[in-house]
């Protein structure tokens, strides 16, 4: 072994100029057809319930007491009119802007919340996860249903208890997802290096932890969406969200309940995009979790 | 603060170097465990001048990783009980401060580890991970700080590093990623290196090359090395001074030359035995038999004496002091006793 050290070369590979994680994951998102058309279903729900008041053709919340239940189709009317003579197309418009925000917003606050709480209980092992996991623990025990139906009631309806009666049904699954998906990261090779490296714990925390962590909880988070929107609208249906007479699409559903036998397809209306949006959001998140498994 | 302090070293030390950088003094380690106290390091001291490359040699569970971890601080600290002292650039690294240890951590006293796929993070870019540990350290701009992993990057001989700045770790070779991770290490100009097998995770090719990169880069820069490993050659190859390590505890250590080419210690020369050397063509390779002993429940005298060839009765009464002996200095009862203590030359 000769002890001089010549130059060491490596094959100068052409080293290709590589995107970031995340523009990688969306090019392999808008490839997949079923996400696609996904995605542009919402996006035309977005679009009509955010420009509403341009879009629809009359006032949500104005009837007219001779021109109830009109069927689907009616001219003046394209979706006919509710059992108080509203139109229903305005009305499946606004009513978007209050079922989507109860759906997503707690999803958002939960992944904060959750995913935060979750990541400290994993990092931080021994004691402070005991309390905060097994303080999980006992809102995992109640059915998730059960326990949003419950919150509700006791703070009573209207949009903003929905939101937080969903909120916090909603922390646990994030947290212990956060958790679990904490405790395996922190166990490995690159958290002890980053702590060779002179890195503080919240350092640890911020940079590694966080940007190998938020991939999966980010995924499962927009799994519960589905679960949330129509967890949303089960709330307004019993009466424990929101209050008539604001449009909401599960409120609107229990309210042509009564016109299920002489209008069926008018009575359907709110529950055919209440599914739209729980599929959707469930298939683009199943596409999603596909195209983030780059690595 | 620190920036002048590794600045000051890397120029100093050639003109005056001080005598010892690191000192370890009676290191033990145990860990708590289920079933008793684990004793992974029993009574470990060694020096290391500034300059020196050290090789730690044993078995896996001989206490060598631990001990570089101690070195670190590294240890899980609720499960772990460290007694003695460790002393690196005049510094009690066991009393250390949070804030304190933090600057040692990388600044004073870098780490390579022994597979980089798994010590690089993921989800960074090279430059991105190289630049955070130089801001952790240094008070710098962000393109300032990307500068210097270029520099980095530069020094270990990446092909087109610039490129490289921008390359997740899997976008890379073995042999590269662990130039990277050498990187990241000598980037905040340490005086002392811990390299825990750097080269076990690399095919036999590119191991020589990330060797000797790291032994100019050592000789270069002037820094102490610690190396530990499992391969005898790899120890011939880099290191000044060796430590063989046997269930926590130095058996026998002197210069590499020394103790490669007249090993006393009886574990030495089975480990010799055993390991390939490519004069060795029809050759019968020994195997070492047994396993080491139970860390939990360590024997009474001579931790080695089950597998010894030479054991005596007299092995089992006391553990072994590390005394010089022929040039070097050796743990066991046999060779100290057949073998008449010489004079050191001086």
């Amino acid at each position: 072994m000769s002890t001089t050290v010549s130059p060491i070369a490596l094959p100068a590979a052409a080293a290709a100029v590589t995107p970031g994680y995340w523009s990688q994951v969306l090019r392999r998102l808008l490839r997949d057809p079923v996400s696609v058309l996904c995605l542009v279903v919402l996006a035309a729900i977005v679009c009509g319930a955010v420009f509403a008041p341009w879009l629809a053709p009359g006032d949500p919340t104005v009837g007219s007491v001779i021109k109830r239940l009109k069927p689907v189709g009616t001219p003046g009317h394209l979706l006919g009119t509710d059992e108080l003579g509203r139109d229903m197309l305005t009305r499946l418009l606004y009513g978007g802007r209050v079922s989507l925000l109860m759906g997503t917003v707690p999803v958002a606050l939960a992944l904060l919340i959750g995913g935060a709480l979750g990541m400290v209980a994993g990092f931080a092992g021994g004691r402070v996860n005991a309390v905060i996991m097994r303080a999980t623990d006992v809102l995992f025990a109640f059915p998730s249903v059960l326990l949003a139906v419950a919150i509700a009631g006791a703070l009573g309806a209207g949009v903003g208890n929905t939101l937080l009666a969903l909120t916090i049904v909603l922390i646990p699954p994030i947290l212990r997802v956060a958790e679990s998906a904490t405790t395996q990261v922190r166990a490995l090779d690159f958290i002890e290096a980053a702590r060779a490296t002179g890195a503080d714990d919240f350092t640890i925390l911020r940079v590694h932890v966080f940007s190998n962590v938020i991939g999966p909880v980010f995924v499962y988070a927009t799994s519960l969406l589905s679960v949330a929107i129509i967890m949303a609208a089960g709330l307004s249906f019993i009466g424990l969200g929101a209050k008539p007479p604001t449009p909401e699409w599960g409120l609107m559903l229990n309210t042509l309940r009564n016109a299920l036998y002489s209008q069926p397809l008018l009575a359907a209306l709110p529950g055919v995009l209440i599914f739209a949006v729980s599929l959707c959001f469930n298939l683009l998140a199943d596409g999603l979790r596909s195209a983030m498994e780059v690595r | 603060m620190n920036g002048t302090a590794m600045n000051g070293t890397a120029v100093g030390d050639d003109v005056k170097r001080p005598a010892m950088l690191a000192s370890v003094r009676e290191l033990s380690v145990r860990f708590a465990s289920p079933q008793g106290a684990v004793h992974a390091v029993n009574g470990v001291s060694f020096d290391l001048a500034a300059g020196e490359v050290l090789g730690l040699i044993g078995e896996s569970g001989s206490g060598k990783s631990v001990t570089l971890r101690a070195l670190m601080r590294l240890l899980p600290e609720s499960r772990t009980r460290i007694d003695g002292s460790i002393i690196v650039g005049g510094r009690n690294v066991m009393s250390l401060s949070r804030g304190l240890l933090n600057e040692y951590r990388g600044g004073t006293t870098a780490m390579i580890f022994q597979d980089p796929s798994l010590a690089l993070d993921p989800v960074y870019t090279i430059g991105q991970q190289i630049a955070e540990a130089i801001r952790q350290h240094l008070d710098v701009s962000r393109s300032e700080a990307r500068a210097r992993a270029l520099e980095a990057l530069e020094m270990v001989r990446i092909p087109s590093a610039r490129e490289r700045l921008d390359s997740y770790p899997h976008e890379m070779s073995g042999g590269m990623r662990q130039r990277a991770m050498i990187a990241l290490a000598l980037a905040m100009k340490p005086r002392l290196i811990l390299a825990d097998e750097p080269t076990t995770a690399l095919d036999a090719t590119v191991q020589i090359q990330v060797l000797l990169l790291l032994r100019e880069l050592q000789q270069q820069m002037g820094t102490s090395a610690i190396f530990v490993t499992h391969d005898l050659g790899v120890a011939a190859e880099i290191c000044d001074r060796i430590a063989v390590m046997y269930a926590g505890r130095i058996v026998e250590t002197g210069t590499a030359t020394e103790v490669l080419r007249s090993p006393r210690h009886p574990y030495t020369q089975a480990l010799m035995a055993s390991t390939i050397h490519g004069s060795m063509r029809g050759q019968r390779i020994e195997g070492l038999a047994g396993s080491p002993p139970d860390l939990a429940r360590l024997p009474a005298g001579c931790a080695f004496r089950a597998r010894c060839t030479r054991a005596q009765a007299g092995c089992a009464d006391a553990v072994p002091e590390l005394l010089p002996h022929a040039g070097h200095a050796v743990a066991c009862h046999v060779a100290q006793a057949t073998q008449p203590l010489r004079a050191v030359p001086a």
